[in-house]
């Protein structure tokens, strides 16, 4: 999923499983009960299948080459020579594999905070809005949000030209020196930021239309009556809002996490992980080692690698699934 | 009082054009003359011209391209909700043995990283002789479409109250008569609001079809556009028009859909 979205990007969040207010659900006459047998698991069978020719295999190869060297001659020759844990001894050898992933940390990092803090508020702001300022933002919104990650990328690409970029121009016209022909791609640090405003401009509407659409479901008489018993807004985000919206902030922050750590064309179609390999993100690190490089084994390594760090970030997550889906049974 | 409101519209009114700033600057710059494309000094009033636009349309295989992205597009969508609506009313209407197994495996399965997984689906593709080859990335697609696909139709099936399925198998239909006559109709919207996720994530994939499509003719239009920049140089005014031309279709699907999304998703988060 990338909402992919991107995000798609800008994709996409699941609705939580709804439980009944109370828990119990009336038993069921058993004539009535929904049938057991073979017919749930016809039916969940194409998906099983599915799942498990495209994706299950090739998780499984994923590892298996990640112990094999694999390069262009064993991609020619179709031989198979595992090497035990020498991919990874070299993975993690590589200084540019922990570089790669510091960066990534710090880059998820700030970008999420920025996008679930800037997001809030934007959401909180169209909610103070009348009709028409709300409807002129939440349309704007909407329009960035729509807009595909690749076309994003092309448009950020033009926008902070070199030559021609009207970045460049509004520096200069707010008075600041040295953006004659700057170049916005000349360091790692640069792009990267560009990629984090690319990738925050395009995840914002996510999180504030959401959150603007969740809030309308919260009664209004509640906060009034927050407001006469003399609470400020503060007091009201953090002591009723907050609270709350509490399923939606814990869901939407997992999901940016997510796929701001798998953004793959932000960074890639921006400036192809450069310069010098600056930029590279683990995603771009995986790409570029394996596909750029014909290094199969060690581009596989890594994706293993990053497949696993992924999986102990997101634990707390499936626990929190988990939780749901017990409560739900029970 | 006054003052606040002014400085709150104030403050939208800024991030109306921040968010919009983009998507403006691409469409103008694809509506101008070159001579005011490229220029120090940015031009806001021009005449337009279609120039760019005709340029682009031209380029090599483009029609190919907007084929080959319709095709995939259109087809993983509809597989997906196909097999998708299946697995999701056996998980939200049966009990079976497994089950919890099955939404931890959609669950995970939605957040699979098919990103660093590029290299190995390269290989199993070349090892069935699948590369180059428009089925191929439709089947790819479909399968990243469909967890999600399965997560969001499992919450609007639940979300149709069981009694009214019961009253229709009270009254003597069937299950299935029951699950088309009754359960079907009311899924209509989430159907197409699901289908939105499927039709953005395919129209948008890029990292994919890079690395299994690399013979011309067998592309889609992401890959064309990034090709487009590199071939044109510093042609922005066709580029702008590129992009814009991708842009479109999306924007508009997601005028259409976009209300419907997002209050079924805050719906569920709240109940959550």
């Amino acid at each position: 999923m990338t909402v992919d979205i991107e995000k798609a990007p800008p994709p996409p969040v699941p609705p939580v499983r709804r439980t009944v207010p109370g828990g119990q659900r009336p038993r069921r006459r058993a004539g009535l009960r929904l049938p057991g047998g073979w017919v749930p698991y016809l039916l969940i069978a194409p998906a099983v299948a599915a799942l498990a020719a495209v994706l299950g295999y090739s998780l499984v190869r994923n590892v298996l080459i990640s112990f094999q060297e694999f390069g262009r001659r064993q991609l020619i020759s179709r031989t198979t020579e595992y090497t035990g844990w020498d991919n990874f001894r070299r993975v993690l050898e590589m200084d540019r594999f922990w570089d790669s992933v510091a960066r990534t940390f710090v880059f998820t990092a700030v970008n999420v905070a920025l996008i679930m803090i800037i997001g809030t508020l934007v959401g909180l702001l169209l909610r103070q809005l009348g009709p028409v300022m709300r409807l002129v933002l939440s349309l704007s919104l909407v329009v960035a949000w729509a807009m595909p990650v690749i076309a994003a990328t092309t448009v950020f690409r033009w926008l902070f030209d070199t030559q021609f970029g009207v970045a460049n121009w509004a520096m200069r016209t707010l008075g600041f020196e040295g953006y004659e022909d700057h170049n916005w791609f000349d360091s790692g640090i640069s792009t990267l930021t560009i990629a984090g405003i690319l990738i925050i401009w395009g995840s914002i509407p996510f999180v504030a239309l959401n959150l603007y659409a969740g809030l309308t479901t919260v009664s209004a008489e509640v906060l009034e009556a927050a407001r006469m018993d003399g609470a400020g807004s503060w007091r009201i985000f953090w002591s009723i809002i907050a609270p709350i919206m509490r399923p939606f902030f814990l869901i939407t922050t997992f999901l940016e996490i997510i796929w701001v750590f798998k953004a793959f064309p932000q960074v890639y179609a921006l400036n192809g992980g450069g310069p010098n390999r600056e930029s590279e993100t683990l995603p771009v690190m995986a790409y570029v080692e394996g596909i750029g490089q014909n290094q199969y084994g060690t581009g596989a390594a890594i994706s293993v690698l990053t497949i696993l760090i992924l999986l102990v970030a997101m634990s707390f997550y499936f626990r929190l699934i988990l939780k749901q889906e017990k409560e739900q049974d029970a | 009082m006054n003052v606040r409101k002014l400085s709150l519209n104030g403050v939208a009114l800024v991030l109306s054009a921040i968010f919009l700033f983009p998507v403006y600057w691409m469409f103008s710059s694809s509506f101008k003359e070159n001579s005011q494309v490229l220029t120090k000094d940015p031009v806001f009033f021009f005449v337009p011209t279609f120039e760019h636009y005709t340029t682009a349309q031209n380029a090599d295989l483009f029609w190919t391209y907007v084929r080959n992205s319709l095709v995939v597009t259109i087809g993983a969508v509809l597989v997906a909700l196909s097999v998708a609506l299946l697995a999701s009313y056996a998980l939200a209407r049966m009990r079976f043995r497994g089950k919890r197994a099955m939404v931890l495996t959609v669950m995970a399965a939605q957040l699979a990283p098919w990103e660093v997984l590029v290299i190995v689906v390269y290989l199993n593709a070349r090892d069935l002789s699948m590369l180059n080859s428009i089925g191929t990335l439709l089947l790819v697609y479909f399968v990243m479409a469909l967890p999600f696909t399965i997560w969001t139709l499992r919450g609007f099936i639940a979300a149709v109250p069981r009694e009214l399925e019961e009253s229709a198998l009270i009254d003597g239909c069937t299950r299935t008569q029951a699950f088309r006559r009754v359960i079907f109709p009311l899924l209509a919207p989430g159907l197409m609001a699901t289908s939105l996720f499927g039709f953005i994530l395919a129209w948008n994939e890029y990292a994919m079809v890079s690395v299994i499509n690399k013979a011309p003719g067998t592309d889609t239009l992401p890959r064309w556009l990034t090709s487009f920049q590199t071939a044109f140089g510093s042609d922005w005014g066709a580029t702008m028009a590129a992009a814009s031309m991708f842009t479109i279709p999306v924007l508009l699907v997601f005028l259409l859909f976009q209300r419907r999304v997002t209050g079924g998703l805050a719906a569920g988060a709240v109940k959550g």
